[in-house]
């Protein structure tokens, strides 16, 4: 991965070779437990534990449980060598939609199939937060399912590429947001993956760490990989993907070349913008 | 798989959304029925996600990770302790400050020593021992739900996690036997060839403690209020198993069914089965071999194969 010389492959000339993920007619709904004082009409059942062995006794859920219908009837096939950005505003489906790829959700209605166990790149937690980082790089490697003597001879390059230096040898809880997840990319980038889902994690590096972890996905799609990836950054998505996906409301809007997804969907973010500034106006006078 | 060219229904509007963009799609497909699509993926080797390895191909993904289950136990080991000043020595201080406080109360205050003739090498045994299974069981039930980041992140074989817990509690029992070794020796037992016999009765119950590991995983993982009732279960199975004064001071006759079933315990037989090793004066009856290799087998079958089956559904949040 230290490898920089590579020939990036340019988005369009991937052929549309054999299909790695098939996602069919996909329902995710899932329960959120809601605040409390939504429940309104009930005020009764507060969040005391007399309450809470009432409505275990009585099989009743808990108050202000919702059903969030996050993904709602998505069909879409990824290939070999496809990169795809998800897009789409705050609450529109993406990273359930990933979650869901990743098998670490439910589906309520619909089919995923999957050529390989995805791998699913998230921004929360560390690894092991008690531990240097030299320690979880060790980790992860072998979880990847390397050797201890492979697992050694990409440690260095593993350091470089997440570009964390001297905090190699703190534990990584000391670590900022920023570090601790181009650590755990760098980590789950080192090996090449059928497919890999990143949400949201490369958005915290800096220009040069964006720019190495863009090579290493153009490398995983050049090695017949299949990426995923959740971002708010139009930019990221032009730069990163040959294809993307906009969804809205947990709906497919738009599926198709990067340029023209992206460029629909940032003409409807500017619209959305400003007709909600005339809203307000309208509603001032 | 038909790739439709086509457009994909939208119904936006029927939301109530103010979705105003017209659907241009080069990719877009429809969704079309179940059979039809198992059908397009098998034909390109695709499978359903939530398909777990069979057994066979399981284990040997087990193997294959092998280094990733020394390497986790021994980081979690070091990690563990890391903020108290004594560190690693708590894992030994801890036990051993519960043989005092049992040794006060049980051996001096309440005189419940029994017939146990070398009653401080029968305690240290036994909470040692017991510590072993308990820890394997406290580890077990945090072993999924304490390392979600690692299985959202890598998928490899989720058995790896209860797995390298027992490992981690396997090495601490090292130290822990040269205490007991020491104690017997101390306290006048002396040596016995049966000594040897400890690594048999280790081997069993190591297998019991990695199957009873695997199926709190995945039951914690579940319902995580288990794991809130686990201390309050341990400390009544450590009295029940003749971990603090013997058996046979619950229960005076060993013909009737609860004094069987207290005998038949595996945490019971597991100690027993160390002090019939480590003491000459203790014997135990060989039936209880017996016992032991039943729940080494057993335990380890039925937790493997229920951890196995969910697989899958690991670090759903």
């Amino acid at each position: 991965m230290a490898d920089t010389n590579l020939t990036t492959p340019h988005p369009d000339s991937v052929e549309r070779g054999t299909p790695t993920v098939m996602v069919n007619d996909l329902y995710v709904t899932y329960r959120v437990q809601g605040s409390l004082t939504s429940g309104s009409g009930q005020s009764s059942s507060s969040g005391s534990a007399v309450d809470a062995l009432r409505r275990i006794i009585r099989r009743r859920p808990a108050p202000g449980v919702q059903y969030i219908k996050a993904v709602r009837g998505v069909s879409f096939t990824a290939y070999e060598g496809d990169a795809v950005g998800l897009i789409g505003r705050n609450g529109s489906g993406k990273s359930t939609l990933l979650q869901a790829i990743a098998g670490l959700v439910p589906l309520t209605k619909g089919q995923v199939f999957t050529s390989a166990t995805p791998a699913l790149l998230g921004v929360n937690a560390a690894l092991m937060p008690q531990l240097t980082g030299e320690r979880n790089i060790e980790l992860g490697s072998l979880a990847l399912g390397l050797t201890p003597a492979e697992a050694e001879a990409r440690k260095a390059d593993i350091i470089e590429f997440a570009g964390i230096g001297d905090f190699v040898s703190l534990p990584m809880k000391t670590y900022s947001s920023g570090m601790s997840a181009r650590l755990r990319f760098a980590i789950a980038a080192s090996v090449n993956h059928d497919i890999l889902l990143i949400d949201e994690a490369l958005g915290t590096g800096d220009a040069e760490f964006q720019r190495k972890s863009q090579e290493r996905i153009q490398q995983l799609r050049g090695e017949a990989g299949t990426v995923f990836l959740v971002t708010h950054s139009s930019a990221t998505v032009r730069e990163t993907c040959n294809r993307a996906i906009w969804l809205e409301q947990g709906k497919i809007i738009m599926d198709g070349d990067v340029t023209s997804v992206v460029d629909a969907y940032d003409a409807d973010v500017a619209s959305a913008v400003s007709t909600s500034a005339n809203r307000q106006a309208g509603a001032a006078t | 798989m038909t790739q439709d060219p086509g457009l994909v229904d939208i119904d936006s509007t029927a939301d109530g959304s103010d979705i105003d963009v017209e659907p241009r799609m080069s990719f877009a497909q429809d969704p079309v029925n179940a059979n039809e699509i198992a059908q397009a993926a098998a034909k390109y080797g695709l499978k359903p996600i939530g398909t777990r390895a069979a057994v066979v191909d399981y284990l040997k993904m087990c193997w294959d990770r092998r280094h990733f289950i020394i390497e986790l136990s021994a980081a979690r080991e070091q990690s563990e302790n890391s903020e108290s000043r004594l560190g690693q020595l708590w894992r030994l201080l801890n036990p051993l400050l519960n043989v005092a406080v049992y040794f006060l109360i049980f051996g001096v205050i309440f005189k419940g020593r029994g017939s146990v003739s070398n009653y401080i090498s029968f305690l240290v045994i036994g909470v040692f021992f017991f510590g072993f299974t308990q820890q394997a069981i406290l580890g077990g039930s945090r072993a999924v739900t304490s390392n979600m980041a690692l299985v959202r992140a890598f998928s490899f074989p989720r058995a790896l996690l209860p797995i390298s817990v027992v490992i981690e509690e396997l090495n601490s029992l090292g130290p822990a036997i040269i205490i007991c070794l020491g104690t017997v020796l101390i306290s006048g037992g002396g040596f016995t060839w049966t000594w040897f016999l400890l690594i048999p009765a280790i081997v069993l119950q190591t297998m019991f403690n990695i199957g009873i590991a695997m199926a709190l995983a995945r039951i914690t993982e579940r319902v995580r209020d288990v794991a809130k009732l686990l201390p309050f279960f341990l400390r009544t199975w450590l009295y029940l198993s003749g971990v603090v004064f013997p058996i046979s001071q619950i229960v005076s006759t060993h013909h009737n069914v609860i004094g069987f079933l207290l005998a038949f315990n595996p945490a019971a037989v597991f100690i027993e089965l160390a002090r019939d090793c480590l003491l000459a004066s203790y014997s135990v009856p060989p039936i209880t071999w017996a016992y032991g290799v039943f729940w080494a087998v057993a335990m380890l079958g039925v937790g493997f194969y229920y951890f196995w089956q969910a697989e899958t559904r690991y670090g759903r949040g």
